[in-house]
């Protein structure tokens, strides 16, 4: 791909210039939730790989888990991935073609803010 | 020599030429994504946190096995293509842009494969 700005031309107004608005704060939030579910990934593979190995190795990495750091980080990620999860049936549901009027968008978003929360409490309270 | 003319090839290909299959492949992915959360997240909630007997029980059944790889497997296909969006915006330079796509893509593969592994030897070996 072509670097952009060959010969230092000025660049047109970009993300700086505009205020933050509260869709665009859901929409990049779920690129933040989806790349900080790498962590948890990572953290489950290595905790199957620890169970399939032998009790030494699982018992380290079970109870770096089961810290509350490690407990912190599962809990924040189920409420990311409960984020990611709604807000992609969100992106899949505009990628369908519904629900671009502004006031749609604000509702989805509202429904899809107060989802994850639910989700995440109901999951921790009879799921955990 | 191709006989195809120049419109014929170029049609729907787009500058990273490839089309819209990147596009179309992530939107697969997120869809699979989303019965396979729900039907993976409960039995793993149930198995984090206990002892090993427990884990190596909770997979050693056909059906939560095989629901974990698929789960493991399709959430590191969708990690590698979100990650690909990721650097293709924010990673510049030729060089640079081209060694983080590589360093994803075989990462991604390495602990994706890694986790079907592991669940596949506890169901099928008791760990």
């Amino acid at each position: 791909m072509a670097d952009v700005n060959r010969g230092d031309r000025p660049l047109s107004p970009h993300l700086t210039v505009y205020d933050q608005s509260y869709t665009g704060t859901l929409s990049i939030l779920h690129r933040i939730t989806g790349v900080a579910l790498t962590l948890g990934s990572l953290l489950v593979v290595w905790w199957l790989l620890a169970a399939s190995a032998d009790d030494e190795y699982f018992a380290l990495v079970d109870g770096i888990l089961t810290s509350w750091f490690g407990l912190a980080i599962l809990f924040v990620s189920t409420l990311a991935m409960a984020y990611h999860t709604l807000n992609g049936i969100r992106h899949l549901w505009w990628d369908m073609g519904y629900g671009y009027e502004l006031q749609q968008v604000r509702r989805s978003g509202q429904a899809v803010l107060g989802g994850s929360v639910a989700l995440t409490v109901l999951f921790w309270l009879f799921a955990v | 020599m191709s006989y195809r003319t120049d419109l014929a090839r170029v049609v729907g290909l787009g500058s990273a030429r490839e089309g819209v299959g990147h596009w179309w492949s992530q939107r697969v992915t997120s869809v699979a994504l989303i019965p396979l959360t729900a039907l993976a997240l409960i039995p793993l909630a149930g198995a984090i946190g206990e002892p090993r007997e427990v884990v190596l029980e909770t997979y050693s059944g056909a059906f939560d096995a095989v629901v974990m790889m698929l789960f493991v497997a399709v959430t590191f296909r969708h990690l590698q293509q979100g990650l690909q969006v990721v650097i293709e915006d924010y990673v510049h330079g030729t060089v640079k842009r081209t060694a983080a796509l590589l360093a994803n893509t075989m990462l991604c593969a390495f602990f994706g494969l890694s986790g079907v592994f592991a669940v596949a030897r506890i169901a099928f070996t008791g760990g």
